[in-house]
């Protein structure tokens, strides 16, 4: 009887605790409520660690949803007023120098975003993860001193960039702070580490994060958040290709 | 013939002014022959050379596929027509699945041409055998210059990235089994081979084909809906323009020292007149007409340019023969001009362009040596006797 009342204890116990644990689908859902909004308009640094040095631009953002982004390099001085801008999946960049407006497409957008890990590909990425991936919740580890959900997500759309990947999610903040993106064939292709956070409102955001394309040698890109604002009121005529010569 | 004679004696006579003006255009001949058999040389190596390695008989494009948009490659595919499965099936046409891909050599990204090829085809002249390996790896045939360049040698493994069908990302690492010697560069920079059953089931485009290459002698190909047929011609058409407008800037050097050569003959003509007034009243009164006296001064000219052919014929058949069996090689640079051509060039000599070299430049000579003698025809011989020249 004594035996058979531990038994029930435990199991209730087990149940309690597995009750708690949110499921795979839920932590993509609040990882996504973090970084989706309306609109936004952040002024970021990316710091591209190459082979031959280090270089820092600096640039301004302006998002619209899923779909519209426009992005003005603000430095160095050989950068400035390149301009780029993504409508659904067409990407045009456009340089003052030559004063000429391209299209990104076909192995172009292969090409790495200004010589950093990041290729235009990335940058055209939709963010929105639950939309993309089946996720499972597949142990916890702590990255730092921050408890971490390990989720495994595999994608349930056929045109999705990365195949899997595995993210390492912070319990409390619903930020992602470890991430690894994988080929069809199981390779590793890019590492994300987000090194620093903070809130802004209710949401968790990434301030300073890593991108390293996982075959290639070097440090890595990267990323620093400045400054940050959601839901903006931003002109429509900013997401139009006359605002690339502007 | 006495005129004849009498000219031939006359140059002689002239010594070392006729030497130099024969060096100059013997010079010429040599130099317009040896330039004419080094293009032709490089089209006939650099077209027997694309035929052998790229295109064969001929190929048929996918409606989409254009070598110079890399943009337009991703949609430049189709199932393999019905139409030309049995010559495929017979080796006498093989398709090709052409990719976008990435590969990291030393860690460093590079865009490369992923080209899919049956490793049993007979078609081109490539060693596609060697991609048939018993050990679970895909294998990778390279060029020698894209090994040059990267550092790659056999038995290297090399990590490729390429999207699917769907634009997912897959990676895997492949070995390159085989380095090829081909002086087709088409074939050759930023390019993997690899068997095309692997990249159509890489890519999930199974049983299909960005060309379709024939083989050679091969008559009635059908007509085939969403592919065109490019010949011969259409594929050559870049190496004929390009060896055309090498002939065209060759030919101002060319030109410029012929027309050194016949400023020398009509120089020394005009003075030849002048100084040999006395002469001409002389001819004049023994019986000579005026029409034999030009006869003689144009000959005189003309005949430069035959002791010219004899002087070029001395140390030029040696040359040409010896560049013509032997070759020259050619720097290393050239290599990336981006057209078919060989480490080592045989020019190629035609009794065609001899002949006609010969003719244009006596032809020229002839006429050049004949202009400065019109005024012999208004020479009075009294007047000409006592040197004066009206």
């Amino acid at each position: 009887m004594r035996n058979f009342l531990i038994f029930v204890i435990l199991l209730v116990s087990y149940s309690v605790i597995y009750a708690q644990e949110p499921s795979g689908k839920a932590i993509l859902q609040r990882i996504d409520e973090n970084y989706s909004s309306e609109n936004r308009r952040a002024v970021s640094t990316m710091v591209i660690k190459g082979r031959r040095g280090t270089r820092t631009l600096q640039s301004e953002s302006w998002i619209q949803g899923m779909e519209k982004s426009f992005t003005e390099y603000l430095l160095p001085a050989r950068e400035k007023g390149t301009k780029m801008l993504k409508l659904g999946d067409e990407l045009w960049i456009y340089s003052p120098s030559t004063d000429r407006t391209i299209k990104i497409a076909g192995h172009m957008l292969r090409q790495s975003l200004m010589g950093s890990d990041v290729s235009y590909e990335d940058y055209m990425e939709d963010p929105k993860l639950s939309n993309m991936y089946d996720s499972k919740l597949i142990g916890e580890e702590k990255i730092g001193d921050r408890d971490c959900y390990i989720l495994e997500l595999v994608a349930i759309k056929k045109n999705v960039a990365y195949y899997s990947r595995k993210m390492w999610v912070d319990k409390e903040r619903y930020l992602s702070l470890k991430e690894h993106r994988f080929a069809k064939s199981g390779k590793l292709l890019k590492t994300l580490v987000i090194n620093e956070v903070f809130k802004i409102g209710k949401r968790w955001y990434p301030k300073k994060m890593t991108f390293k394309d996982a075959l290639k040698k070097g440090s890595g890109t990267e990323f620093i958040i400045d400054s940050i604002e959601f839901n903006v009121k931003i002109p429509e005529h900013i997401f139009s290709k006359a605002s690339l010569r502007r | 013939m006495l005129i004849l004679k009498l000219a031939y004696r006359n140059l002689i006579g002239a010594g070392l002014r006729t030497w130099l003006k024969v060096a100059v255009l013997s010079i010429t001949y040599v130099l317009i022959i040896w330039h004419y058999g080094f293009f032709t040389g490089m089209l006939k190596q650099g077209t027997r050379a694309m035929i052998k390695d790229e295109i064969a008989g001929g190929q048929y494009w996918h409606k989409n596929y254009d070598p110079y948009d890399p943009i337009s490659l991703d949609e430049s595919h189709s199932v393999i027509p019905s139409e030309l499965e049995a010559l495929i099936k017979n080796k006498q046409a093989t398709p090709i699945l052409i990719r976008q891909s990435s590969i990291y050599p030393e860690g460093r990204v590079q865009s490369v041409l992923l080209k899919g090829i049956e490793p049993e085809q007979k078609v081109l002249e490539i060693p596609t055998s060697q991609l048939n390996v018993d050990e679970n790896v895909l294998p990778i045939l390279i060029g020698r210059r894209m090994a040059n360049r990267n550092s790659l040698e056999v038995g290297d493994y090399l990590t490729i990235r390429w999207r699917d069908v769907n634009g997912t990302f897959d990676a895997i690492d492949g070995k390159i089994v085989a380095i090829m010697s081909t002086q087709v560069p088409n074939i050759d920079f930023r390019q993997l081979w690899v068997p095309v059953k692997d990249l159509q089931k890489m890519t999930g485009l199974e049983n299909e084909a960005t060309i379709i290459i024939v083989g050679q002698n091969l008559f009635n190909l059908p007509d085939v809906a969403n592919w065109d047929f490019k010949d011969h011609d259409f594929l050559l058409k870049d190496i004929n323009e390009m060896v055309k407008s090498k002939r065209v800037s060759a030919s101002i050097m060319y030109l410029t020292l012929l027309f050194l050569s016949i400023l020398a003959i009509f120089d020394t003509q005009i003075l030849s007149i002048f100084r040999r007034r006395k002469e001409i009243g002389i001819l004049m009164a023994l019986g000579m007409t005026r029409l034999e006296i030009i006869l003689l001064f144009t000959f005189e000219g003309a005949l430069n340019g035959v002791l010219a052919i004899g002087v070029a014929a001395i140390y030029g058949v040696p040359l040409i023969y010896f560049t013509a069996t032997k070759g020259f090689p050619l720097p290393e640079i050239t290599e990336q001009y981006g057209f078919a051509i060989a480490r080592r060039l045989f020019p190629s000599y035609t009794f065609g362009v001899v002949s006609v070299t010969i003719l244009i430049i006596m032809l020229t000579v002839t006429i050049v040596s004949y202009i400065p003698t019109r005024r012999i025809a208004k020479l009075k011989p009294t007047e000409a006797l006592k040197g004066k020249i009206s």
